[in-house]
């Protein structure tokens, strides 16, 4: 409990379920500044236990941000304001004495919430079974090189796959798409060979349950970029566009 | 064809009819303030820019219907679209972010579209009841009929607030297409990182022509022509 601690304000919201008014509840809290956000809420949520009040329901997992359990709208953006950075690295020293935050869930129709800050991005899930995947046994691992793939190929197709599925896309876009997160989904097996016998079913398929669940369309307003802790390229979105018209225009399979 | 419906109903689909009616507004444009300039140089050269389209009477028919669908499936699918979209910012208990940051992740151009295209769409139904109107139909002042149209756009141009309601327009006009131009492309697929940003600067360069070209006429109209000044 150093003396160096910085006074917040803090307005979080408060949801006991998807059908239930939510509203903001304002707390004062004295914070360390080496501690994340999360680390924050859990000292405010030891507290309010004690007191016995019930806690904030935020979800967090691996808090050191590649498993994209975590995620709160800070001040109006998805993982707070700070480029690349998951809500777990999220640190206190980012505020200033005095500050007011306001802390809201991922706002989405496809995202329903389940209590306060933890909403259901079990549509992620269901987008990646509809095609998110290879439907062959890749086997043990190959001989490096067995398959040339150029390095400007591989590091494209990594930098898609580094999506964590956090769904701060989603949170960031006006029309609540989920476009990003499943274009990123879709370029990691475009690029590659492994991913070509299914390229253009994938898409297909991902698109028309990414749809179905609600999700919005593109307005290309590159937020979801901005936002996106990995810092995922819309030009994986403009790669799934060109597959899809691709498919649509070339392919049989419908 | 049932396949060819569900895509272009698919939301990738409303996208690329957007993007191509976009794009074939795009061109219009250009050619409408092309043969628009000829303003500048006097009575005659205009009234001789319009008679000669005139003489191929039929394929401006042709084209103007074609415009017509254009305008009609942009114009639906954007209603649509934001229609759409504004149902999955979450239901009443849910609702939009009380604190919104979207003016740090995204331009303005590209969050007012809706905004931009239905005051160019107030400003298109004004147009065509004007201009077209006394070219094509009927002028009551008879210019028209003999060809002298240049006084028709001189004397709707000296009207103050239809001058400044052109000006205001297709000052928005230029935001539309300054997020519109780049974002056809991204939609049909073709950002690349060695072409696309060339492409967002030439759409910028595009829309401060339009704008500029398109806002010269009624302001030299009304304070340097007309003698308003
Ligand atoms: C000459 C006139 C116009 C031109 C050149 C034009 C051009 C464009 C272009 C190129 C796009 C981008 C398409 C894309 O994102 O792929 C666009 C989007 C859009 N336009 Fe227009 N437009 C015009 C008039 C209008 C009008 C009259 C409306 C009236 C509603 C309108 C509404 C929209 C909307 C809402 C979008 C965004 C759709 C979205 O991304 O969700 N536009 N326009």
């Amino acid at each position: 409990m150093g003396n160096n601690n910085i006074n917040l304000t803090l307005n979080i919201w408060r949801q006991e379920s998807a059908e239930a008014k939510g509203d903001f509840e304002k707390f004062k809290v004295s914070v360390s500044p080496d501690a994340s956000i999360l680390e924050m809420l859990d000292e405010l949520n030891n507290k309010l236990e004690k007191e016995g009040k019930i806690p904030i329901a935020f979800e967090s997992d691996c808090r050191e941000g590649i498993c994209g359990t975590c995620g709160l709208v800070v001040n109006g953006h998805p993982h707070g304001a700070l480029p690349k950075i998951a809500t777990c690295q999220l640190h206190m020293r980012n505020f200033k004495d005095g500050e007011t935050l306001y802390i809201e869930p991922f706002r989405a129709t496809a995202f329903k919430i389940i209590k306060d800050l933890i909403v259901d991005r079990s549509g992620f899930d269901e987008i990646q079974q509809a095609g998110g995947y290879i439907s062959f046994n890749t086997g043990s691992a190959p001989d490096a090189n067995a398959v040339p793939i150029p390095k400007e190929i591989a590091s494209l197709a990594l930098d898609a796959a580094e999506c964590i599925g956090c769904g701060a896309c989603v949170a960031a876009c006006k029309n609540s798409s989920a476009m990003l997160f499943v274009a990123a989904k879709v370029s990691q097996f475009a690029l590659l060979p492994q991913g070509q016998p299914e390229r253009y079913e994938r898409v297909q398929a991902m698109i028309a349950k990414m749809d179905e669940l609600g999700f919005g369309s593109c307005s290309n307003t590159y937020a979801c970029e901005a936002e996106c802790p990995k810092g995922i390229s819309v030009k994986n979105i403009a790669r799934m566009n060109r597959d899809y018209i691709v498919s649509k225009v070339t392919k049989e399979t419908v | 064809m049932g396949w060819l419906w569900e895509s272009l109903n698919s939301s990738i689909g409303k996208k690329i009819v957007m993007a191509v009616t976009g794009i074939f507004l795009i061109i219009f444009l250009i050619v409408h303030l092309i043969g628009n300039i000829t303003l500048f140089f006097g009575p005659d050269a205009f009234n001789g820019y319009v008679s000669t389209l005139d003489v191929v009477k039929p394929l401006i028919r042709v084209i103007e219907v074609v415009l017509l669908a254009v305008f009609i499936f942009h114009i639906f699918n954007g209603l649509r679209l934001w229609l759409e979209n504004k149902k999955t910012q979450g239901g009443k208990f849910f609702g939009k972010y009380r604190v919104n940051a979207s003016s740090e992740n995204s331009s303005f151009s590209s969050r007012t579209m809706i905004i931009s295209g239905s005051i160019v769409f107030i400003f298109l139904v004004l147009h065509l009841g004007t201009f077209f109107w006394r070219f094509n139909v009927h002028d009551p002042q008879g210019y028209a009929d003999t060809h002298q149209y240049f006084f028709i756009v001189s004397e709707l141009f000296g009207i103050w607030w239809y001058s400044a309601l052109y000006v205001i327009a297709v000052l928005l006009l230029g935001f539309h297409l300054n997020h519109g131009f780049q974002s056809a492309f991204q939609t049909f697929g073709w950002n690349n990182k060695k072409y696309f940003p060339l492409i967002q600067k030439f759409g910028t360069v595009y829309a401060i022509i339009m704008a500029l070209g398109f806002a010269s006429m009624p302001v030299y109209f009304f304070f340097f022509y007309g003698g308003n000044l």
